[in-house]
């Protein structure tokens, strides 16, 4: 326990670290440990002895990662490296071309990979040629996407990397702990090491610290500010509505015992709730997968680059799941909230030209006519 | 060539290949017995290129009656060919004695199948299902809820996929299982990617769809008839019956007929007027600068022989050579990964559902590598920047209230106004 104990703060001092120096480097630590976790996948399911007739695999693999690599984050970052070059014409035009052209790039990068693939079939390994290449794009699947929406959580504003990071970090100590001292009943097959009790108790620990340490991360404008750019400085704005705080009053049997008449309640503590109770129920099916995975293909561990806990991917399994849940709710349920009329005429205004401009307002008045002719 | 199969693969798998390959296998033996695969050489290949006759006038027939009906009754084909080719791959690698003993399994395929497709069309078709029902104030509540909610309810269908897998692991099926899982996402991934591209391609407008699909059923055709007569060495050890000979006729052949199908199809409006919204009636619209005709002075010494003084060419022919140039060389490596795949699980065909072709899949492995290249190149070298009117036009409706729309039309109309007023 040690061992974990002392890895494990190792990993929470760095990561705090990344943190304050900002988006950019957090990005890059993303980055890196996708690469090793990619690193560590790949390495997992080769046959050391087929692999030496078949020298390029491991090449045409990087390559496959290197475009998914150059597509998810092309994509996510286009509008803010246009945003941060849009002040010098030459890089502007360089970048706009580079962002016109971006997916067929990345496609004839792929079809050069998948050419390349087939060119190299040699006729003994086709099977187990055609299962490494099944095998990459699962893995730059499941890696690049979760790394995707890590992201792009993170230019939403640090908060919401964060915050399910951290849940996901409580809820394994919390039930770790609970298993220590407590735990009686098998939870299930698949992981013997966890029981009822941690599981439980894990959850109820998750879900109030959700709702106070939102409280807390909230109150920082370098976690929930958004960045429009790639910049690295200091961030000012004006926090979002669910940031400020609004004051509920406390019903009567609680004022009574204390003296508090009201409490400040961040709007988005409720929220904090909802991904609380995902980290605590749902995210563990993460571990289970990799448990179930391990147990099916005979590994203990996915790697062993950290002492204690295995490899990245063991660290990341739970993570992954809760990263994707972020994204989806916060898209949904958090900045849909921010449709409106400015917002629109605003989005008119900076990306159209005049004449573009015109032609939209001629078409929205042609939907409109149609539809008070029909309703009329 | 059964010898080194891996342990696990039980008797009744390879009772069923073999009986597969008793039924379609018969023809080539004789040309094995000559020592060489070649159609040359093939004495039976007059039998076999009837049948293939037969099925592929059946197919196309029906298919042009498909195109004469309209968008959205192509993409209901395409729906329908999808679940078919999914249904083929879901059986192909399943062990029939394991399935007894997990009978849920099935049942979690077409769960991630039906999720996949919600996912997919939902996205491709919410701007044109928002424009169909614009008019009506209740619809369009109730459809633009939905698509608001559309990733959450589609993420939450897969994640109960998920835990439902998790839930079902057997202790010693887990192997087995999580093959399993990923040959599902496999399948979805490659039969979902290209079909959401294609139905896409639809709905920018027929050609777009047609005119690939064509060039590659050419390229085949050509393929086949220039093996036939000509070939003789081999083009690469995967497919063993293709050859050089028939891989350039067929090249020659496909960017000749682009060039010339393009003139032919371009001048159809059906073809080649984009749909925006669902309905099927017939179609007007401004064909849009490639699909109108520029003169091209030809060059002296054409003239003279021919009376021709200039001939009449559409941008959009220019495109088309591209797509011929890509159908021709780029996407028969899809038709080497299916002969691959083939070869590498000992399988003969992927099914058996058309006469001497074998299955859907084995006759739509190009189209998919051609579906997407289509897809791609129209959205990075043909749409113009309008582009970006359609789609904010499109966040407008989804995003905002009738009131709202109001406001915003007004509004805009204003700061236009006063744009004009201060230029003049």
């Amino acid at each position: 326990m040690w061992i974990r104990a002392y890895s494990s703060l190792w990993m929470l001092a760095s990561v705090s670290l990344i943190i304050y120096m900002g988006h950019l480097y957090i990005w890059a630590m993303v980055v890196i440990i996708q690469i090793f976790m990619a690193s560590e996948l790949f390495n997992l399911l080769r046959r050391a002895n087929q692999d030496k007739r078949l020298p390029k695999i491991k090449l045409l693999n990087w390559h496959f990662f290197f475009t998914a690599m150059l597509y998810v984050y092309g994509r996510i970052l286009s509008q803010h490296l246009v945003n941060t070059v849009i002040s010098d014409k030459f890089f502007f035009r360089l970048v706009s071309i580079l962002i016109k052209y971006q997916m067929a790039i990345c496609y004839f990068l792929y079809i050069a990979g998948f050419v390349w693939f087939i060119l190299s079939l040699k006729k003994r390994y086709y099977k187990y040629q055609f299962g490494q290449y099944a095998w990459t794009h699962m893995i730059l699947i499941v890696v690049f996407t979760q790394s995707a929406f890590t992201v792009a959580n993170i230019f939403e504003g640090i908060f919401w990397f964060i915050f399910p990071a951290s849940l996901i970090a409580m809820n394994d100590v919390a039930a770790y702990f609970f298993g220590f001292f407590f735990g009686k009943t098998p939870l299930i097959k698949l992981s013997p090491k966890k029981t009822w009790e941690g599981f439980i108790g894990a959850s109820v620990a998750t879900m109030i610290a959700a709702f106070t340490f939102a409280n807390f991360l909230g109150r920082f404008q370098w976690l929930t500010c958004p960045r429009k750019d790639l910049s690295t400085g200091w961030l000012q704005c004006d926090p979002d509505p669910i940031f400020q705080p609004e004051s509920i009053p406390l019903p009567a049997l609680i004022s009574h015992w204390l003296s508090w008449k009201e409490i400040a309640v961040l709007p988005v503590q409720w929220h904090a709730l909802c991904m609380g109770l995902f980290a605590s129920i749902i995210a563990p099916f993460g571990g289970f997968f990799a448990s179930g995975f391990k147990r099916a293909f005979k590994i203990k561990d996915f790697g062993d680059s950290i002492p204690g806990h295995g490899g990245f991917t063991d660290r990341m399994d739970c993570q992954m799941v809760m990263a994707v849940f972020v994204y989806i709710y916060h898209q949904s349920f958090v900045a849909a909230q921010d449709y409106s009329v400015e917002m629109f005429l605003n989005q008119i205004m900076r990306n159209l030209h005049s004449e573009e401009q015109l032609v939209l307002y001629k078409k929205l008045g042609q939907i409109l006519q149609e539809r008070h002719f029909i309703q009329s | 060539m059964q010898k080194d199969t891996s342990t696990t693969a039980p008797s009744t798998t390879s009772g069923r290949i073999r009986h597969r390959k008793r039924s379609n296998e018969v023809i080539p033996e004789v040309s094995k017995a000559n020592g060489t695969q070649l159609l040359v050489n093939d004495k039976s290949k007059y039998k076999s290129m009837l049948i293939r006759a037969y099925s592929s006038i059946w197919m196309i027939g029906g298919f042009i009656l498909v195109i004469y009906m309209g968008h959205l009754y192509i993409t209901a084909m395409v729906v329908v060919i999808q679940i078919f080719m999914a249904k083929e791959l879901f059986n192909l690698l399943r062990k029939s004695h394991e399935d007894r003993q997990l009978p849920g399994f099935r049942l979690l395929n077409w769960h991630f199948f039906f999720t996949a497709m919600l996912f997919v069309y939902g996205r491709i078709l919410s701007p044109r299902l928002v424009n169909t029902v614009t008019s009506d104030m209740v619809l369009y509540r109730l459809v633009s809820s939905l698509i608001k909610y559309h990733t959450v309810i589609c993420y939450s269908l897969y994640i109960s996929g998920f835990m439902w897998f998790i839930l079902t692991l057997k202790k010693k099926m887990y192997k087995y299982q999580f093959g399993q899982y990923a040959w599902t996402h496999m399948i979805l991934i490659v039969v979902f990617g290209q079909s959401s591209f294609t139905v896409a391609s639809i709905f920018e407008g027929i050609f777009w769809f047609l005119l690939p699909a064509t060039l590659i059923v050419i390229n085949d055709i050509a393929a086949y008839f220039f093996g036939f007569f000509f070939g003789r060495t081999p083009l690469i050890k995967l497919s063993p019956k293709k050859t050089w000979e028939g891989f350039i006729g067929a090249s020659v052949t496909t960017i000749i007929s682009a060039f010339v199908l393009a003139d032919i199809m371009g001048h159809s409006k059906w073809l080649t007027c984009p749909r925006k919204d669902l309905s099927t009636g017939w179609l007007h619209c401004d064909p849009g600068p490639l699909f109108k005709p520029e003169s091209y002075s030809l060059p002296g010494w054409i003239s003279h022989w021919f009376p021709w003084k200039e001939i009449s060419v559409l941008p959009v022919q220019w495109h088309a050579l591209c797509l011929g140039l890509f159908a021709s060389i780029i996407a028969p490596f899809g038709g080497f990964f299916a002969s691959g795949f083939k070869r590498a699980f000992k399988i003969k065909d992927f099914g058996d559902s058309i006469p001497g072709h074998g299955g859907i899949t084995d006759r739509m492995d190009c189209q998919m590598v051609m579906a997407v290249f289509a897809y791609i190149y129209h959205q990075s070298f043909v749409v113009p920047q309008s582009l970006s009117v359609e789609m904010i036009l499109d966040q407008i409706l989804i995003n905002l209230t009738f009131d709202e729309q109001e406001a915003l039309y007004w509004r805009l109309g204003e700061i236009l106004q006063q744009g004009i007023q201060r230029k003049s």
